[in-house]
């Protein structure tokens, strides 16, 4: 269904210094071709498609220039406010290296998923609780002026209070999940870097001894 | 990014260019998804199906709700600067619009249809093509390598230590040492500040460690070295690390064990306690009290040894003074906090969170009057710290009534000069020692 991330120098993309599928920092050296859309063929399809809710879209398929070897991380992205992050998969992956790699990207959309949700979710709540409050005060949606009418802080005190107490086991689940693969992310980092540094050691060792 | 589009959409469709939208989009809606998807496909059909679709896009831009934009939620209104933090954005937001000159699509089209359109479009076309190049461009300019450069280590590690709340903390300790009773010793007064402040830098670290996701989802802490990927989880860690250890041990070698004891105590409340706690309970903020509280109880127990009925006092004073603070900056942050799922009391009991700021103003003013019957200050100190007492009493009092951000914004800022003021007015009137012997004169 979806465009092949593909070769050649669209303008936009002309910056980007390579365009090669088989370069493995571009998009198809470490994912399928399927995974990935063209940018703005990404948010054409996405805009194009009014049913579409704008959190169903993937994150803007940015691909690094090849001689980058780090990961690289985004603008905060519009529906779950966190920055999406591309990984960087160097050729000589230990597999701890892509233990650690596949736990972050999961994490990342797992994440992604339940802000997006949650702000789609709270959005939605409040435009419905805007609608109900205005109609049982008799108020039209619209102002005089033509602006939304919106309720001040105070009357939409409730709304906040109602959202939270609502959502509060499911923010717990998610407390325990967050603080778990925070952690374990973590460790993993604390051991890759460890890792890096015995392989340096043993390289030098080795060099000295030649 | 989404208002740019919209803007420049608008302009384009004056004049000649209206009517052969109107068309185009009405062609474009009545066409089903797959068909959209099958030009997709075509590879080398891309500039024209660009710019067809770019066109199609700023169709469905102007015709669609604004509210079906990618923005999550309106701007709020500007927040308060709390705690000294900064919250200014930095991220880089170059505008780049190229125009370049497209060329006619080479290749026919599946459908003749389109072809028409695309030629009616072309002058359009190119403007919009263009300038959504230059969107796109801009958005992947927006994406950084996560690279550390080492001279931008200061500045990252000094906004991941919260800087300035740590200088606030460093200052109330300073204060509690300054009025405990007793020779001031320098090298003990710099040993405290100094394991004090590591101790804050490092709980500090590791709160925002914590924190990640849902900083990103306030506008307040949007902008921090974590959310924006400056630093990586590992090198926090580690930085809070190397900043706690040795703050502690400062503390606890150079200075005395009570006073290590309570830095410990502190980092362990801070982070393990109300960290966690301000997504579970209002209780939160009881304990970021004690938080605040204990760093001059700690400036007093480094001073004399002992933790008396003057460190007592002095923790009473900040403990109270945290609530009229905190209060009112969370008033205004309700809607933050009820989507990112703190549970504050400005959000969960409204009405209890003005009374608690409320009472611990009106504290303050029995505290002031405790200072002279504990031998910590004179009894002008009550007399001269009335006026400011009163006033923020009174500003606790309107935030109480009006329960607006109007007066949750005076009494916030009020608080900012509030404690500064006290202290200092503390320290003017510290009881002079007794007895003639050897004391330093009061620190100001």
């Amino acid at each position: 269904m979806l465009p092949e991330c593909r070769a050649g120098s669209p303008a936009s993309l002309s910056r980007l210094e390579s365009r090669d599928l088989n370069d493995r920092q571009t998009c198809t050296g470490d994912r399928k071709a399927e995974d990935y859309m063209w940018s703005r063929a990404n948010q054409l399809f996405c805009w194009a498609s009014p049913l579409l809710p704008c959190c169903w879209c993937q994150v803007s398929r940015f691909c690094p220039p090849r001689k980058s070897c780090y990961d690289w991380i985004g603008p905060p992205d519009k529906c779950s406010n966190l920055r999406p992050v591309h990984f960087y998969i160097p050729e000589n992956e230990s597999p701890l290296e892509q233990k650690l790699r596949e736990l972050r990207q999961e994490t990342q959309e797992w994440n992604q998923q339940f802000w997006a949700n949650q702000n789609l979710t709270f959005r939605k709540e409040k435009e419905e609780f805007i609608h109900s409050r205005l109609k049982a005060k008799g108020l039209g949606l619209r102002a005089e002026s033509g602006q939304k009418a919106t309720l001040n802080a105070e009357e939409m005190a409730d709304f906040y209070k109602e959202f939270l107490s609502k959502n509060f086991q499911k923010h717990m689940y998610y407390n325990r999940d967050w603080y778990k693969r925070n952690f374990a992310i973590t460790y993993f980092m604390g051991k890759v870097a460890l890792e890096k540094i015995w392989n340096k050691l043993r390289l030098k060792q080795k060099k000295t001894i030649n | 990014m989404a208002a740019s589009p919209h803007t420049l959409s608008s302009r384009l469709l004056t004049g000649w260019v209206g009517g052969c939208v109107w068309y185009l989009e009405r062609r474009a809606m009545q066409e089903s998804p797959h068909k959209f998807m099958h030009l997709f496909r075509n590879i080398n059909k891309q500039w024209i199906t660009f710019q067809h679709f770019n066109f199609l896009k700023r169709m469905y831009v102007t015709q669609l709700n604004r509210s079906l934009n990618q923005q999550v939620k309106p701007k709020p209104e500007p927040v308060t600067s709390p705690f000294l933090e900064k919250t200014s954005s930095g991220q880089a937001k170059a505008e780049v619009h190229e125009l370049r000159p497209i060329s006619p699509p080479s290749l026919p089209l599946s459908r003749k249809a389109n072809e028409k359109e695309l030629i009616e479009l072309e002058s359009a076309s190119v403007i919009e093509a263009s300038i959504d190049v230059g969107n796109a461009t801009k958005e992947e300019k927006q994406w950084k390598e996560m690279k550390l450069h080492v001279d931008d280590l200061p500045g990252i590690l000094a906004r991941l230590s919260k800087i300035k709340l740590t200088a606030l903390v460093v200052s109330t300790t300073s204060a509690g040492f300054a009025l405990a009773p007793g020779p001031f010793d320098w090298p003990c007064f710099l040993l405290t500040l100094l394991g004090t402040g590591l101790a804050s830098c490092a709980a500090n670290s590791i709160n925002q460690f914590f924190e990640v996701p849902f900083d990103s989802n306030m506008n307040r802490t949007k902008n921090r070295p974590l959310v924006r990927g400056q630093i990586s989880p590992l090198l926090a860690v580690s930085f809070a690390t190397c900043c706690a250890l040795p703050g502690v041990a400062l503390l606890t070698w150079g200075v005395n064990p009570l006073t290590g004891a309570l830095g410990v105590f502190n980092i362990f409340l801070y982070t393990c306690c109300y960290t966690p706690l301000k997504r579970i309970s209002i209780a939160n903020t009881w304990v970021g009290a004690v938080v605040g509280a204990i760093p001059p109880v700690m400036g007093w127990t480094a001073a004399t040894g002992c933790l008396d009925a003057g460190a007592f006092l002095l923790g009473g004073i900040l403990y109270s003074w945290q609530f009229p603070h905190f209060n009112a900056l969370s008033w205004g942050l309700r809607e933050d906090y009820s989507r990112g799922g703190y549970c504050m009391m400005s959000v969960t009991h409204p009405a209890l969170c003005r009374r608690v700021a409320l009472r611990h103003c009106l504290a303050l003013i029995g505290l002031s009057t405790a200072a002279p019957i504990l031998d910590v200050t004179t009894w002008t100190f009550p007399v001269i710290s009335l006026p400011i007492n009163l006033y923020i009493s009174y500003l606790g009092f309107r935030f109480y009534r009006d329960a607006d951000r109007k007066s949750s914004r005076k009494l916030f800022f009020c608080s900012l000069w509030h404690l500064p003021l006290f202290l200092l007015l503390m320290l003017t009137c510290k009881q002079p020692p007794g007895g003639g012997s050897d004391k330093g004169e009061p620190q100001s």
